[in-house]
């Protein structure tokens, strides 16, 4: 398979066509619309290592996520940034390629901080190992979490190590009937106390509220925040694989990263409210730099995370432009790692 | 000798073949550039001048550069940067030279760019807990300004008294209590930078993420061979409303390495995880007197913070896990002075050690914990074979060994004999499924070792990535990643997993 791999992408570094390096397609939606020939990681599949003690897995890239997943849990353990699944067979290799995060990001870390180490085969087919097993490491860059989120533009990841952790022991959900400024307020000044909560979501004048850790620290927090309501477990499966219903439907949806204390951001449609403050969803069809302006002066960016290709069109592209610096940085990394550009080309910014 | 004209600077090239040579450069012609940019107080150029900033904190390497810069404001950075961008000079950033790896270490054709006079807290905001601060802060300096809002900056490396926030990015720091809170990669929102061609720019924002690639990932622990930081935004967490310690003796270190690995397979995640040998704590003991059994072959500290609930519930937890491991004897603190006694040893462990030793040196490999027992074993035989005493401290929850190897830099041959008992450290950390620096940085010191953990295709790519930021090889050059050329050289060629590891290469 790996040799098959090396094949391909020096055929098509000959030829100078693109590859599409894809595993179940789950997220062919996100970023600009794939080009080329399509690469199927699938086949490259299976856990190589994993030591509950040690804290880490690794997986080949066409392992699906749900075996690594059943995998952890039948040792008590998960990933802690709750990977979106937006299809049963996601593989590894696309989750770390898209490096999204799930409700528990902001108290848990997001994807890359969880990445330990990669194998991945470059633009000219050479096998790199960057990172390792362990925790801590330093020696050479961080290519590692360069390549996290990179949506396969740099190489194509063979395997990964990812850092994993217990399941927190207790949880419990509560829910509270507040107004965003409010609840804006509330996230913001219970993030500056020690609290438990680790994942937070309001939508339409309802604050959910999730507490996790030591079943004595989530009781005792319960009993200090109060709440007039809870919410089932499913609430959070929902809302981490996008099957809850504001996530339904064809407007397009803006994903709005910003500093989570930035005020309500006023723009027409409606907007679900996570990760304490600091990420902010949208259903809209106002014109992409009217959205854009308004995350760009609250402090963030903003992604048309799901749209037709003609609203990804009209954005511009999927992602926020850069500036020009960054943009140059972005060019000559590409080029460093696949001088031919044959790695899905255009996926994230049409320059690279 | 020829004048390094902008046109001879501007054919530099860097090569992931061939460090280059700096021969060229016109002392005389660069003061004058830098004179013309700086206010006097911030350019040093005599050789007395120059002295303190001839080594970091790995004194056994010395060097004196051309000059030193201490830039007050960003744009004094960019001016500087850019006068040694266009004669084609090498710049050393650094903070507070406590670095471990030579890091620092001046170049002898180059300048070394000082942020030590950029250390103002620009901004603490208790409500987004967040601090935005200028290179030359120093990492306690932030906890303390967050303090009054019950909020502080995490990583806590043991030189966080004098250690620089712009230090603790090019090293990507970490400390005793990352294993819970994460390095300095986990706790930085946002770094400005300046390229060598005096470029200001932004990796990361306010938010949680931002588009493109993680360079804010690539710029941290870069050992300042990308950018020159001069402005860094932390994230601050809310201070554990208590902190309780155990304190585990065991009469053998393979048996503390397993309760290690069973307090983590129990579930928990102790705020901090640390063992010392035999040999540290008798280091220790005399000088901080906090209570080690001085007959233990191992002790164990485990730290569990939270409410007061959550940390009796996991003492509690951690206790039996102890106690099912063998310990031979445990105690738990009771109240905030006795955490602090217990804890006193392994703060203090480096410079006790200095006390009953002429010098040491630190060693930073990291290793899967389950080898822990072999490699320790394995550092016995090398103080046979190098005839050198050798105390370990480890973090023992992430696997990150600090072995010190004592010895004696006037006696002839010690020095040499102590690189390389180093260097087979480093080499076995690789073997056994780690690496070669867990926190300290490759710096000067590990370059060769660097030979040893990549293979020729990676180290080509760290170079290309180098590349990417600073075509001329201008930032921190010889540091971090070793030429090819380097590599070939190095003395001690490694055959690792069977594979020779560069093998296109000449010998020589």
């Amino acid at each position: 398979m790996l040799d098959q791999f090396k094949e391909r992408i020096r055929a098509a570094g000959n030829a100078n066509e693109p590859l599409c390096i894809r595993g179940a397609g789950s997220k062919d939606f996100y970023g600009n619309a794939p080009q080329g020939e399509v690469l199927d990681t699938r086949g490259y599949t299976g856990i190589v290592a994993y030591e509950p003690t040690e804290l880490f897995v690794t997986a080949k890239c066409g392992t699906p996520l749900a075996e690594i997943e059943a995998a952890l849990a039948a040792q008590g353990q998960c990933l802690a940034f709750e990977p979106p699944r937006f299809a049963a067979d996601s593989t590894i290799g696309g989750v770390v390629a898209a490096g999204l995060s799930g409700p528990r990001r902001a108290s848990a870390g997001s994807l890359r901080d969880y990445v330990l180490g990669v194998k991945i085969l470059d633009g000219e087919a050479k096998e790199l190992n960057f990172g390792g097993q362990v925790m801590k490491n330093v020696a050479g860059y961080d290519v590692s979490r360069l390549i996290a989120g990179s949506l396969g533009t740099l190489g194509l990841i063979l395997e990964v190590t990812l850092k994993v952790l217990p399941k927190p022991v207790a949880e419990a959900t509560l829910r509270f009937e507040m107004k965003q400024t409010e609840a804006l307020d509330k996230l913001n000044r219970w993030a500056g106390q020690p609290l438990p909560i680790v994942a937070s979501c309001w939508q339409d004048g309802a604050l959910t509220v999730r507490l996790a850790g030591a079943r004595a620290a989530v009781e005792a927090a319960q009993q200090k925040i109060g709440a007039g309501g809870t919410a089932p477990e499913s609430f959070w499966t929902d809302l981490r694989d996008q099957k809850a219903d504001f996530f339904s439907g064809d407007l397009p949806l803006w994903r709005l990263s910003v500093p989570s204390v930035a005020a309500p951001i006023d723009l027409p449609g409606t907007q679900l409210i996570e990760w304490g403050g600091a990420q902010r969803w949208l259903r809209s069809d106002a014109p992409a730099d009217v959205i854009r302006t308004a995350a760009a002066q609250a402090g963030g960016s903003a992604t048309l995370f799901r749209g037709s290709p003609e609203s990804k069109a009209a954005a511009g592209g999927a992602f926020a432009p850069l500036p020009p610096a960054l943009l140059q940085l972005h060019r000559n990394l590409k080029s460093a790692f696949d001088p031919r550009g044959i790695f899905n080309p255009g996926r994230m910014y049409s320059e690279l | 000798m020829s004048t390094p004209t902008p046109e001879r600077a501007s054919q530099r090239r860097h090569s992931a073949e061939r460090d280059q040579s700096f021969g060229d450069v016109d002392r005389a012609g660069l003061l004058s550039a830098l004179a013309g940019a700086l206010p006097a107080s911030c350019l040093l150029a005599e050789q007395e001048d120059l002295k303190p900033y001839e080594c970091d904190g790995l004194s056994a390497y010395r060097r004196l550069p051309l000059a030193v810069a201490l830039p007050e404001d960003e744009a004094q950075v960019v001016a500087v940067l850019k006068i040694c961008h266009h004669l084609g000079v090498p710049v050393v950033a650094r903070g507070a030279g406590t670095g471990l790896s030579g890091g620092a270490l001046p170049h002898e054709h180059g300048v070394v760019l000082s942020l030590a006079k950029m250390k103002r807290i620009l901004k603490l905001d208790p409500y987004s807990r967040t601090a935005v601060v200028q290179p030359g802060v120093r990492n306690l300096a932030i906890s303390e300004a967050a303090a009054p809002h019950g909020l502080y900056y995490a990583p806590d490396p043991s030189s966080q008294i004098a250690c620089t926030i712009g230090g603790n990015i090019a090293e990507n720091s970490g400390g005793v209590h990352c294993l819970k809170y994460g390095l300095t990669v986990h706790n930085v929102l946002r770094v400005r930078g300046v390229t060598i061609a005096g470029e200001v720019v932004e990796f990361g924002n306010h938010a949680l993420d931002a588009p493109g690639y993680d360079l804010l990932a690539l710029m941290i622990g870069s050992e300042g061979l990308l950018a020159v930081v001069t402005e860094v935004t932390v994230k601050l967490v809310p201070k554990p409303e208590v902190a309780r310690v155990i304190m585990a003796s065991f009469d053998d270190v393979t048996k503390a390495g397993d309760a290690v690995a069973q307090i983590i397979a129990a579930g928990i995640i102790p705020a901090g995880l640390e063992m010392m040998d035999k040999k540290a704590t008798a280091a220790a003991e005399p000088f901080v007197k906090a209570g080690y059994d001085l007959n233990a072959e191992a002790i164990l500290l485990a730290e569990s913070d939270g409410t007061p609930e959550e940390v009796a519930e996991e003492i509690a937890a951690m206790r039996a896990v102890l106690e099912k491991s063998g310990a031979t004897g445990i105690a738990v603190s009771n109240d905030e002075a006795e955490r602090l006694r217990f804890w006193a040893g392994r703060k203090a462990a480096f410079p006790a050690v200095g006390r009953i030793s002429a010098d040491y040196y630190c060693m930073d490999g990291t290793i899967p914990r389950k080898r822990l027992g072999e490699m320790l074993t394995a550092i016995a035989q090398m103080e046979q074979k190098y005839g050198l005493r050798c105390a370990n401290v480890f973090h023992a929850g992430d696997g990150n060994l600090h072995p010190l190897i004592l010895y004696d830099a006037n006696v002839p041959g010690e020095l040499e004999r102590t690189e390389a008992f180093g260097a087979e450290i480093l080499k076995l950390s690789v073997d056994l499924g780690g690496t070669i620096t867990g926190e300290h940085g490759v710096g000067y010191e590990k370059i060769g070792s660097m030979c040893v953990q990549f293979a020729s295709d990676e180290l080509r790519m760290f170079h290309a990535v180098k590349s990417a930021f600073d075509p001329q090889g201008l930032l921190n050059p010889e540091k971090a990643v070793p030429t090819l050329h380097r590599c070939a050289e190095f003395g001690r060629m490694h055959v690792h997993h069977g594979e020779l590891k560069h093998p296109e290469l000449e010998r020589f």
